[in-house]
């Protein structure tokens, strides 16, 4: 039986960097195939291409055993691929219907058909479990229920294969058992369905067949029946988990330099206390949507808040990120692209930004100096840039990361917030960033690290503590350090009860 | 992580080419034009002709310069050419209530001149940074307040400078010439070699060029966000004041059409120089440049029998147009 879709020892490569090697993937008509793997270890990559938004560098698709290149996502689409979408591309003010139908509206004449449109959206939405107004506009609705209208949007064009990318990240339970029974639907009719996710016991509950990735490698294909999640876990991981993060140092003795009592963030954090002590990694673990980072941008003066800051013991209460820098603590935003480097500019620009008044001499900008510490940044934080020229957005994204912590560096903060240190990073760079990361906390810095990636919080953290919808569900120390207990309190579920959620999906 | 990944790929010699290219074009456009004025009358090459472009671009020269830090900080600042109108009246009313023709008297009024128009660019930055209202319409509406004041001072008819003693000693500030150097071109090169300075050495400089490329990283980077954009506004509002003392000699009266579509060449002018319009490159030298072009559009257009001169406003507007699609294809190329 020759497959659908078929990749043959797929390549790609960015510039140097080689992101996926020789992977094979055969999709069956009927089945349900999940692809799994760590952050970085190349299923975006992967999706892309079989999607035709990107060109292999090495290898061939082939359909129904017939070799073929995608001229691009369109090509791919009349193919009967579709891919749904990870982040929402909708128009919010456009209605639900006119969204499912956008560029490819029913007509009566000259004039669209609002009735017939209606009608076919309202019994699609049906089909996904949501029963909305296909009038609405998409603004009214909530994250979740966009994803939703995505999928049906993307469904909605004649499709032989769906590709799924992590479509349940912003589900919750009962949304993501709609999603599951239309897959199933979808693959009683005979379409091959790829499901991305790295939520194991929902991969186990839904998928026929599954293919691990590995920084950028094939590692293995297996029929679902011969693994359990945590089979999936360490066939994804795969490596020596210690060898990642730096040894651990011990405990730091209580001595406080950063107390917040009651901080209260409209809208996104209602009240969370919390001291930082002295050399400590402080981890915060939670949901997206959490309030972590709002929590931490109100701290350093970057949004409105309630509550009292303490440093050192004495209350500061910033405005701006100028005067939570002066006293010493630097936050180095999740968003780096759109908050962290100025990607017009180059290396030189940005890594002086912050700490631009040290390189004021009676009133102009020394440059010659801004070149020498551009060159100390570069060998000390190794960043790898072809030439000093160039401008931050031609780094890769460990190397943007790289310079954000050069920049702010720069500044000899005592207290650094990092959020999402490694968030779109590859294995060797993150390595680099954990163990900076601990000399930090070893020169006595005191260090808060906000991540989603819980191995890295566990890894990395002398405490973590965990948020829950705007306030804080409690922490864990020392040796309680572990999934199991993070994820309870991120989302006051067990474990056991999620993977229970979602195998009882039919 | 793949998005990065691609944007590390493009062939170092190709973007510093085109980067090269960008930043020259003003200059090779202006080296165009000289050659195409050459070619369609002899008179064109002149020394004294080509000064006397250049003189007369020196309102929009110097007007420039500050809309420079206004659209590079990813500003805008359409009422220009209505403060210039308002300012020259205040000007001329000051040294007419005053009379006389001392030298204190002239000085006292030019500080009035550049105050009020430092004071109108206070008004507009602050409507922008406090009020949090977009640049355009802020500015589109001082555009017709400052527009509508001069001709209510001047009750529709015209603000004329009385004492002839104080427009004898005041005339040179546009006529004259420090050897053999017209004053009005002293007086670009002297603002144009501070914006210069301002923009490219010094702190508030890098803090304009970062707040225009991306106001987020500014504010997450500890950049006082908008007391940079209110500095724009009144360094617009001080060039243009400067702008003024050198335009009041000229005929000696202010009237309800006197900088009528300035902002349009002021903004032509940044446009051509390379200044990105949605902010975070600004080019000072390009912007003089620029000026200098317009000027020489039309001094082409009087030369030549090509086109009635009448249509300048219509050529310069196209220039604008022209000027934006090079800007988006060379951006292209990248």
């Amino acid at each position: 039986m020759s497959s659908v879709l078929e990749a043959r020892e797929i390549g790609k490569s960015f510039g140097p960097v080689e992101v996926l090697r020789g992977i094979p993937l055969a999709l069956q008509a009927g089945e349900v195939h999940a692809v799994i793997g760590e952050n970085g270890a190349g299923k975006s990559t992967l999706m892309r291409i079989l999607s035709g938004h990107l060109q292999p560098s090495a290898g061939s698709l082939a359909m129904d055993g017939q070799p073929l290149v995608f001229t691009g996502p369109v090509d791919a689409e009349k193919r009967g691929i579709v891919l749904v979408h990870q982040e929402i591309l909708l128009a919010p003010d456009l209605t639900i219907a006119q969204n499912l139908f956008l560029g490819r509206e029913m007509r009566r004449g000259l004039f669209v058909d609002d009735a017939a449109m209606n009608r076919i959206a309202a019994a699609k939405m049906a089909e996904l479990g949501a029963r909305l107004d296909p009038r609405m506009p998409v603004r009214e609705l909530s994250i979740a229920q966009r994803q939703l209208v995505q999928i049906a949007r993307a469904l909605l064009a004649p499709h032989r294969v769906v590709i799924f990318d992590e479509p349940t990240a912003t589900l919750s339970g009962v949304e993501a058992e709609a999603l599951f029974l239309a897959i199933h639907q979808l693959k009683a009719k005979g379409v091959a369905v790829l499901y991305i996710s790295h939520r194991l016991p929902e991969v186990k509950a839904i998928a026929d067949r599954v293919t691990v990735l590995r920084d950028g490698r094939h590692v293995t294909t297996r029929d679902m029946a011969e693994l359990d999640p945590a089979g999936m876990a360490r066939l994804m991981v795969g490596r020596d988990m210690a060898n990642l993060y730096p040894p651990r140092t011990p405990a730091p003795v209580a001595e406080p330099v950063l107390e917040a009592r009651d901080i209260a963030v409209p809208g996104y954090v209602e009240t969370a206390s919390f001291a930082l002590q002295k050399g400590e990694i402080l981890g915060f673990a939670g949901l997206i949507g959490a309030g972590r980072t709002e929590l931490f941008e109100a701290i350093v003066g970057l949004r409105p808040h309630r509550g009292e800051v303490r440093l050192e013991g004495r209350p500061v209460a910033f405005r701006d990120a100028a005067r939570s820098m002066a006293a010493g603590i630097v936050y180095l935003s999740e968003d780096r692209k759109g908050k962290g480097l100025l990607l017009q500019q180059d290396l030189r620009v940005n890594l002086t930004l912050a700490a631009l008044s040290r390189f004021a001499r009676s009133g102009l900008v020394a440059e010659s100096q801004e070149w020498a510490e551009l060159d100390k940044a570069i060998a000390g934080f190794d960043i790898r840039a072809r030439r000093k020229e160039m401008l931050a957005g031609q780094l890769s994204g460990g190397n943007q990361q790289k310079l954000l912590l050069a920049k702010m560096m720069l500044l000899e903060p005592r207290i650094v917030i990092i959020d999402e240190p490694t968030r779109g990073i590859d294995i060797g760079t993150k390595e680099q960033i954990y163990r900076f990361i601990a000399e930090l906390a070893a020169q006595g810095r005191s260090i808060v690290v906000i991540s989603s990636e819980m191995p890295e919080l566990i890894g990395l953290c002398h405490r973590v503590i965990v948020m829950r919808a705007g306030r804080i569900a409690g922490e864990v120390t020392g040796d309680d350090i572990a999934e199991d207990p993070i994820m309870f309190l991120a989302t006051g579920v067990h474990e056991e009860e999620v993977a229970e959620m979602a195998a009882g999906a039919p | 992580m793949t998005e990065n990944a691609a944007t590390t790929s493009p062939v170092p010699e190709r973007r510093r080419f085109a980067f090269d290219l960008k930043a020259a074009s003003p200059f090779i456009a202006l080296a165009a034009l000289i050659l195409l004025g050459a070619v369609v009358n002899p008179d064109f090459l002149t020394v004294s002709n080509l000064t006397n472009v250049v003189t007369r671009s020196a309102f929009i020269a110097i007007i420039a310069v500050g809309a420079t830090f206004v659209i590079a900080s990813g500003g805008l600042d359409l009422s220009v050419g209505s403060m210039a109108a308002f300012t020259a009246g205040l000007m001329i009313l000051t040294l007419n209530k005053l009379g006389g023709a001392e030298t204190s008297t002239l000085l006292m009024a030019m500080g009035v001149a550049l105050m009020v128009a430092a004071a109108c660019g206070l008004f507009n930055g602050l409507v922008v940074t406090v009020g949090k209202i977009e640049p355009f319409i802020v500015t589109l509406g001082t555009m017709g307040i400052f527009r509508s004041l001069v001709i209510f001072l001047a009750a529709g008819g015209t603000i004329t400078l009385r004492d002839s003693g104080m427009r004898e000693m005041y005339r040179p500030l546009y006529f004259g010439s420090v050897m053999g150097i017209p004053i009005p071109v002293i007086a670009i090169l002297l603002v144009a070699g501070l914006g210069a300075l301002l923009l490219y050495k010094t702190p508030f400089g890098r803090h304009v060029v970062a707040v225009g490329s991306n106001e987020d990283v500014a504010r997450y980077s500890g950049v006082p966000v908008s007391r940079v954009r209110l500095l724009t506004y009144v360094i617009q509002g001080i060039c243009v004041g400067i702008a003024v003392l050198i335009y009041v000699p000229r005929l000696g009266s202010a009237t309800p059409t006197t900088g009528l579509l300035w902002e349009l060449q002021a903004i032509t002018a940044v446009v051509i120089g390379g200044t990105a319009l949605r902010g975070g490159v600004g080019r000072i030298w390009g912007t003089v440049a620029g000026a200098v072009i317009l000027e020489l559009v039309a001094n082409i257009m009087v030369f030549s029998n090509f086109v009635s001169e009448y249509l300048v406003g219509a050529v310069q507007g196209s220039i604008i147009i022209i000027a934006m699609l090079v800007q988006r294809s060379l951006q292209r190329a990248r």
